[in-house]
């Protein structure tokens, strides 16, 4: 067994977590940054931050993954990492020209203080940053929240330090997206255009992260939202946060500093959470439902009822991030599944995770999040109550073997597959891409499990 | 070896001095240093080369950190050690499992905690106040849920920072379990200037707390460690098959497929062997002044290297029935490689090859592709020092600076009870006019022809010039650089995890790797990088929908 040591019996943990649920901010904010066209994500802090960062996004999406960092050494830890931010700027700009360098911290550079602000300023002011480009800051302690906080606090340096209401409404939404693939930001796109709606999009890392291959290698690749729309972003007509954990602090900053009506959706995976971003689009901008997302809707909708077989009243445990977990949940009771286990890593905030998806899921699901509701405790939940489908990211697969469970995989990160950067899960034509792996998976198993006379030609 | 020159078509003076004008003067002079000609000069002099000096800023390196080096690379593939990584969740997860560092343990119920990543997931409130307590109670909860012999703490950036003694917490928690070996690896991020710090730091902490600790040995006549040997792919695997068809027990393996037990036991063997120089040649080193182990290098990737490797360790012991079985091993594995060899390499003579990995990767494999006829025109360590490239006799001339000097140099003396010189130094003055050559490494240049390219610390723009002037047809570095080099059409192979393959040490390994490299030089994928009409955009006919 993989996972020998995993006793059925639990035991309150205070202190130690054991295979985590979540990762730190910085990935989070390294990740958005790349939705930013012609940027260069910079990590500011020991170069091992960075490799990683870099390392566990390139796995995941099997693509560049470009950024940079202060490569702190211990003398610039004890006297401050203000040098080689510096120096940092020199090089970049001389060397890999971006338009824009999106500094996240991390703990080293936050527990010694380093002045992002201030250095910004005097990298100004010595001429360290050339005319006309611009350096953006978040502050990503990665002791505080998780990936997902990194995510969001980057997305909000974005409305921080662009975003302008010039007092003239561009007659644009604003959308920005939660930490989730570039296959959902385009799908999200489609469904926003096929409703004849002009708006804006940030972060977007569709086109970035999975680029085609031509013979080219370019370190900013075409995707990306342009500086210009997210300054522009600031006279949009509304704004929506889709999804909410990783995105509502940038709305709601996008509210305050630039007037934007703001409103809030859950991600729209699945025909319930699909329906009410669609409508929510409708009503605030004042659009028809075209024929192309009805045809979509409808076709997930058949395959749904026509397959409901397969998927209703199976148990279904899920492991994620909170914004994904939520919308998934709901994904699974509108395919009928029932939901035992919910955990996540990432702290759920303001988001009231656990009373919400009891609310979709009725009282028994088990929902844990934050500090010490890791994997291990997810396997420990699983041991003890056994699901037919576990939804969750690759490290999953070591609980999933060694109980010979299927696994779907969702989230982040997903190292041993590839697809996830390419085709949807959201919307209605990421539903039924989302639909038939489950259909397949069930369909499988049944195939393989069934006695040979109930081997089944037509399914 | 013979001194072979390779003429690269536009010279490495001429790459070299292009490369540094995009840098900015201070970074120009320094990447001058580290970026050199190859030369040689009575057998083994080589130019003096930059290496193991800090990374500047804002340059897109392939480097890590030291608590990689430490926690990922040493200490990482051994599976009944319970590692506690104390800081926030980030490190603790990016090392979970991604180096592939495979394991096999001995039974159903055997330890094995490879599998699992555990961490203090420190927060605002321990940083401000302290983590100390959190560690504690962490290691009281590891105790109880695992049982484990041992447990190693390993230090992340802001523990440094705020002062957590990681040592003192595992002393104290020595006391509260006896019969548990716990200690504590100072390997925080910023130390040193890349993952090679942290080698260091594990290998003092290794040698100091668990080395030693048990005195009885594993039975058998030839016994021997292997150090730097981490199991990626199986390689470790590989290697032990071979030995155990040679006769030899493998007492230890610093530290692919390893436990607890036989590094604590490893003073008790007779011959150690090094593989990756830089990450182990420290406690080579250690456990011969300390305990009287000779060491030597070896290299088992590519199969005449190992084939030499394993006639060398034969001719250590000097046993004439272990002489006989080594060969007799030797001559049926290269047999079966030799059927592949001859298949292959045909369709793969004459390329070439660049490689930026590692410590001693960027060497091992340049055997492995010579042996299939690929030759590597540019090659680089990621994090070694002027040892790896020149060898070890410059040693007593690298200047220490500040960023080394911070890592501990332990002073050893021999063992008072246990130091035992397993040959005297008569034997060892004979064995060296007989060809032998103990505590040391040759380095990486004087194996690489004349004329080609050797670059410390290489990065991602200097990679991108190396493609733009020779146009290599294989790239050989690590999964941040794979997918830029492949954009480009040219297939990458990555030598740290070997793109999930593997094993590429020993004869099999060889063989996976020849047909690896084949994949990669002649799968007909690569070939559609550029569309038809990208190759022919001229347009003959007049149907079109624009017009």
């Amino acid at each position: 067994m993989l996972l020998r040591h995993t006793p059925t019996v639990f035991s309150e943990r205070k202190a130690l977590t054991v295979n985590p649920a979540k990762t730190c901010q910085p990935i989070g904010a390294m990740y958005a940054a790349l939705g930013i066209h012609n940027c260069l994500p910079h990590s500011h802090g020991s170069q091992g931050c960075c490799a990683y960062h870099r390392s566990s996004l390139t796995r995941h999406y099997n693509d560049p993954i470009m950024a940079s960092t202060s490569s702190f050494s211990e003398g610039s830890s004890v006297f401050g990492g203000q040098a080689n931010l510096l120096e940092a700027f020199t090089n970049i700009f001389t060397l890999y020209n971006p338009d824009i360098i999106a500094v996240n911290t991390t703990c080293l550079s936050e527990v010694i203080g380093d002045d992002l602000v201030q250095i910004i300023k005097k990298a100004y002011e010595e001429k360290k940053i050339p005319d006309g480009k611009i350096v953006i800051h978040a502050n990503t302690p990665s002791f505080t929240g998780s990936h997902i906080t990194g995510y969001a606090n980057m997305t909000t340096a974005m409305v921080k330090y662009f975003a302008k209401n010039t007092g003239k409404r561009n007659g644009k939404i604003t959308l920005i997206p939660s930490f989730i693939e570039p296959s959902d930001m385009s799908e999200i796109k489609y469904i926003v255009t096929e409703m004849g709606i002009k708006y804006i999009m940030y972060p977007d890392t569709s086109d970035v992260v999975n680029s085609p291959m031509d013979g080219h290698f370019r370190m900013y690749p075409k995707g990306g939202c342009p500086k210009e729309n997210i300054i522009a972003s600031g006279d949009s007509e509304a704004a929506i946060a889709v999804g909410r954990l990783g995105t509502m602090l940038a709305t709601g900053l996008l509210d305050t500093q630039c007037k934007v009506p703001v409103n809030a959706v859950d991600l729209p995976i699945g025909i319930t959470a699909t329906d009410k971003f669609v409508d929510m689009l409708r009503k605030i901008a004042g659009a028809a439902v075209p024929e192309s997302l009805r045809k979509d809707r409808g076709q997930l909708v058949d395959i749904l009822c026509d397959m409901s077989q397969y998927t209703y009243g199976k148990k279904v445990s899920l492991i994620g991030d909170p914004d994904i977990l939520l919308s998934m949940v709901q994904f699974c009771r509108d395919a009928g599944m029932e939901v035992l286990h919910v955990l996540t890593g990432t702290p759920p905030g303001k988001l009231k995770l656990e009373e919400r998806i009891k609310e979709i899921c009725g009282e028994n699901v088990i929902v844990k999040a934050g500090l010490q509701c890791d994997m291990f405790m997810f396997h420990q939940l699983v041991q003890n109550n056994r699901p037919d489908l576990i939804m969750g990211n690759t490290y999953c697969k070591y609980i999933c073997r060694d109980m010979d469970i299927p696994l779907l995989r969702i989230g982040f990160p997903i190292y041993d597959r590839i697809g996830q950067s390419y085709v949807p899960i959201m919307g209605y034509r990421g539903g039924i891409h989302l639909l038939l792996k489950i259909l397949s998976i069930f369909m499988d198993r049944q195939d393989r499990d069934a006695e040979e006379e109930n081997v089944e030609l037509i399914m | 070896m013979e001194t072979e020159l390779y003429q690269l078509p536009i010279s490495g003076e001429q790459f070299r001095d292009d490369v540094v004008e995009s840098y900015s003067p201070k970074l120009a002079k320094k990447r001058k240093r580290q970026i050199v000609v190859n030369k040689i000069e009575n057998g083994d002099t080589v130019p003096e080369i930059m290496a193991n000096t800090r990374t500047a800023p804002g340059i897109i390196s392939m480097r890590g950190c030291a608590y990689a080096g430490c926690k990922g690379v040493v200490l990482g593939p051994t599976r009944d050690i319970l590692q506690i990584t104390h800081g926030p969740i980030g490190c603790g997860f990016y090392s979970w499992l991604t180096r592939r560092n495979k394991t096999r343990p001995t039974s159903p119920d055997a330890e094995n905690y490879m599998n699992y990543a555990m961490s203090t997931d420190l927060q605002e409130d321990e940083i401000v106040f302290g983590g100390e307590k959190k560690l504690m109670a962490a290691i009281d909860e590891a105790v109880a849920l695992f049982h484990p012999r041992a447990i190693g703490i390993f230090a992340t950036c802001p523990v440094g920072l705020i002062g957590d003694d990681v040592h003192a917490v595992a002393r104290a928690a020595e006391e509260k379990y006896p019969g548990i070996n716990i200690f504590g690896f100072s390997c925080e991020g910023y130390k040193g200037v890349s993952q090679s710090a942290g080698h260091h730091i594990a290998n003092n902490k290794v040698f100091t707390d668990v080395v030693g600790q048990i005195d009885k040995s594993k039975e058998g006549k030839f016994r021997l460690n292997i150090l730097g040997e981490y199991n990626i792919g199986g390689d470790a695997f590989e290697i032990e098959r071979i030995a155990e068809a040679c006769g030899l027990t493998l007492h230890s393996t610093f530290s692919g497929n390893s436990i607890y037990d036989e590094f604590a036991s490893s003073h008790t063997a007779d011959l150690n062997v090094v593989m990756c120089h830089r990450s182990i040649n420290y406690l080579a080193e250690m456990m011969e002044s300390k305990y009287g182990i000779p060491w030597f290098k070896v290299n088992l990737v590519g199969a005449e290297t190992t084939a030499k490797s394993f006639r060398k360790i034969a001719k250590f012991f000097n046993d004439p029935e272990l002489i006989e079985r080594t060969e007799k091993v030797i001559e049926t594995e290269l047999a079966i490689v030799q059927k592949v060899r001859d298949e292959i390499k045909p369709r793969c003579e004459g390329k070439t090859a660049i490689i930026f990995v590692g410590g001693s990767r960027a060497h091992h494999y340049q055997d492995l592709l010579r042996e299939i006829g690929v030759v590597t025109i540019a090659a680089g360590y990621e994090f070694a020092h002027r040892d790896d490239y020149e060898g070890r006799k410059v040693l007593p001339n690298i200047v220490v600076d500040a960023d080394s000097r911070n890592i501990e140099e332990l002073t050893v003396t021999p063992d008072e009870t246990r130091y035992n010189p397993r040959i005297s130094e008569e034997q060892k003055i004979e064995r060296e006019a007989d060809g032998f050559t103990f505590s040391d490494y040759r380095g990486m240049m004087p194996e690489m022809p004349i004329g080609t390219l050797v670059i410390d610390d290489c990065n991602q723009f200097e990679i991108e010039k190396l493609i733009e002037y020779y146009h290599p047809d294989l790239v050989c570095a690590g999964i941040k650089e794979k997918y830029i080099v492949q954009k480009q059409g040219i297939p990458m192979k990555q030598l740290h995890s070997y793109d999930y393959m593997g094993p590429f040490a020993g004869f099999k390994g060889a063989v996976n790797f020849y047909r690896e490299i084949d994949r990669l030089l002649n799968c007909n994928a690569f070939k559609f990088a550029k569309a038809p009409w990208d190759e022919s955009p001229e347009l003959t006919a007049t149907y079109g929908y624009n017009s």
